[in-house]
């Protein structure tokens, strides 16, 4: 049986919207590199709608295949729509993830909605917001195989 | 597409004398070794002819072998059973900070039912320096343990010098987790000098499911399964006759053939850590550059994760493993990679390869093809290869 499902595969094989968009209206870049994951999301808002969006990641298939996954989920959206969309959301619309990468790799949505948050925050002449470090996961192993 | 495997420290391919070895004890000769009827006398004879094959790999005397259900279960034995044993003589236990997660989480766990336990560090190629095991040893140090090869970077201790400092200076006794090394480098107990070494079969083709434990004479432990008196005692249980069958030929075959083995080794290895550090920038090769096992490599391709490295090799049909955090399953990267000093980044581009018989030159040459346009593909959407390449325009 396959770690992955066959949408998770897609989407990390031929992920959708990579890059950056140059002078983009709003950025997000959430995570840590000491776990293994960063998600940077660009987008162009026009009318209060995204017109484009695009993502850069560094991280595991789950990290890529979930970037790639918001940007297609949200590209036309308005910006109360993409709000709504949840990091679980984005999980199932690629047929799950498993369940070890639910918290750690599934952040593509909040990547999106900071992205929102710092194109509001631009407007208002608070911006740009900046990379937002996620905590580390600092339990013992020991410990986490005890809990398990 | 044609399948290599990269990652013979998960599994390899039993060989056919092994399975061979094997068969009969299935079906044919089914019965338990310790009956004293007929049934009884094939598989006697089996665990009798395994246990000296694996004595003479690792020059030991037959009754000094015990097998058991995994290399794991063998570093368990050696170090819950040397605590419960010695407890009245001291609580303390000396281990390096690289040990696999069987030894580690073994001192772990006797911590919290009151043991000690020291982690000597290791230097930036991942060596144990000797005198540290010294100057960690306690009045009431039990135990050390320490690997006589990393499972990660390949790093080959000193085990001997080791062993000799241990015995000098402590009335302690001293293990060695060889369940990497053994059937790659040399095993022989008096040479290396320990009282314990554990080995894992289904690392040289042998089958999974039975590990090997040397247990020297005169070596107090106390078993960690009662039960009836097989394995002298020390491990109970009806014993895996097919397994042991299975790990005695491949014990034999080790032995007659660890020279032309590492002959074999040598130059696939050569050709990968040479292809991969003259095609591709920003990559480091990890573990002691010469005094390593001929069949491990371990590099840190920076500005990408190793789980999506892994994914893409595996497409093109090469399997690898990673010390990623994405790929431990408990989300933290290599403590091995971490303890020789590689910063937490860094480790989540890890690529760890380990190589067996069925590898040749050509899988090396394909793989160092495939890999310069699997890191490009995800340096190219890397928000932190972005950056560095931002800042180099500068």
């Amino acid at each position: 049986m396959p770690v992955y499902s066959e949408k998770v595969m897609d989407h990390f094989q031929n992920p959708r919207n990579v890059g950056e968009i140059e002078n983009a209206d709003g950025v997000g870049e959430l995570g840590n590199p000491t776990c293994g994951d960063i998600m940077k999301i660009y987008i162009k808002v026009k009318d209060d709608k995204i017109e484009d969006v695009k993502f850069k990641t560094f991280g595991c298939g789950a990290a890529i295949a979930t970037s790639s996954m918001v940007t297609e989920l949200v590209k036309g959206k308005t910006l109360e729509e993409a709000e709504k969309i949840s990091n679980e959301a984005v999980a199932e619309a690629l047929d799950g993830l498993p369940p070890v990468k639910m918290h750690c790799s599934n952040l593509a949505a909040d990547a999106l909605h900071l992205a929102i948050e710092d194109y509001k925050a631009r407007k208002e002449g608070k911006g740009p917001i900046g990379r937002v470090e996620t905590p580390e996961h600092d339990e013992d192993e020991h410990d986490l195989l005890e809990q398990a | 597409m044609k399948i290599i495997n990269f990652d013979h420290f998960a599994a390899t391919k039993m060989r056919q004398e092994v399975k061979d070895a094997m068969e009969p004890y299935f079906m044919s000769e089914y019965g338990n070794p310790q009956s004293i009827h007929t049934l009884g006398d094939e598989p006697r004879e089996a665990l009798s002819k395994a246990r000296l094959q694996a004595a003479e790999l690792l020059n030991a005397s037959s009754n000094e072998v015990i097998f058991t259900g995994s290399g794991s279960e063998s570093n368990n034995l050696a170090i819950k059973g040397t605590a419960f044993a010695k407890m009245d003589k001291g609580k303390h236990i000396v281990v390096s900070k690289i040990e696999h997660f069987s030894v580690l989480n073994s001192v772990k766990s006797l911590a919290k039912l009151g043991f000690e336990f020291t982690e000597v560090p290791v230097d930036k190629y991942g060596s144990v320096d000797p005198q540290e095991v010294k100057n960690a040893l306690r009045k009431d140090t039990i135990l050390v343990s320490i690997g006589q090869a990393s499972n990660e970077i390949g790093t080959i201790q000193d085990i001997k010098e080791i062993s000799k400092v241990v015995h000098e200076n402590s009335a302690a006794y001293m293990h060695t987790d060889a369940n990497t090394s053994c059937g790659f480098t040399e095993t022989d107990v008096k040479e290396l000098g320990v009282d314990m070494l554990s080995a894992a079969p289904h690392r040289f083709y042998g089958p999974k499911g039975v590990g090997l434990f040397y247990l020297k004479k005169g070596i107090r432990i106390m078993p960690l399964i009662d039960g009836g008196i097989q394995e002298f005692g020390r491990r109970a249980g009806t014993e895996n006759v097919p397994a042991i069958a299975g790990a005695g030929a491949a014990c034999e075959l080790a032995k007659k053939e660890l020279k032309d083995r590492i002959l074999h080794l040598l130059p696939i290895q050569k050709a990968i850590k040479d292809g991969v550090l003259n095609s591709l920038d920003e990559v480091y090769l990890n573990g002691h550059p010469e005094k390593r096992l001929p069949n491990n490599l371990n590099f840190v391709v920076k500005y990408i994760e190793g789980e999506s490295m892994l994914m893409w090799l595996n497409n093109n049909g090469i399997m690898v493993a990673s010390g990623s955090a994405c790929t431990s399953k408990i989300l933290k990267s290599s403590h091995v990679l971490n303890a020789i000093g590689v910063d937490a980044a860094l480790a989540q581009g890890s690529l760890l390869i380990s190589l067996g018989e069925d590898n040749t030159l050509e899988d090396a040459e394909y793989f160092v093809k495939e890999l310069p346009a699997v890191v490009e593909k995800l340096r190219k959407m890397s928000p932190l290869y972005e950056e560095v390449m931002k800042a180099n325009k500068k």
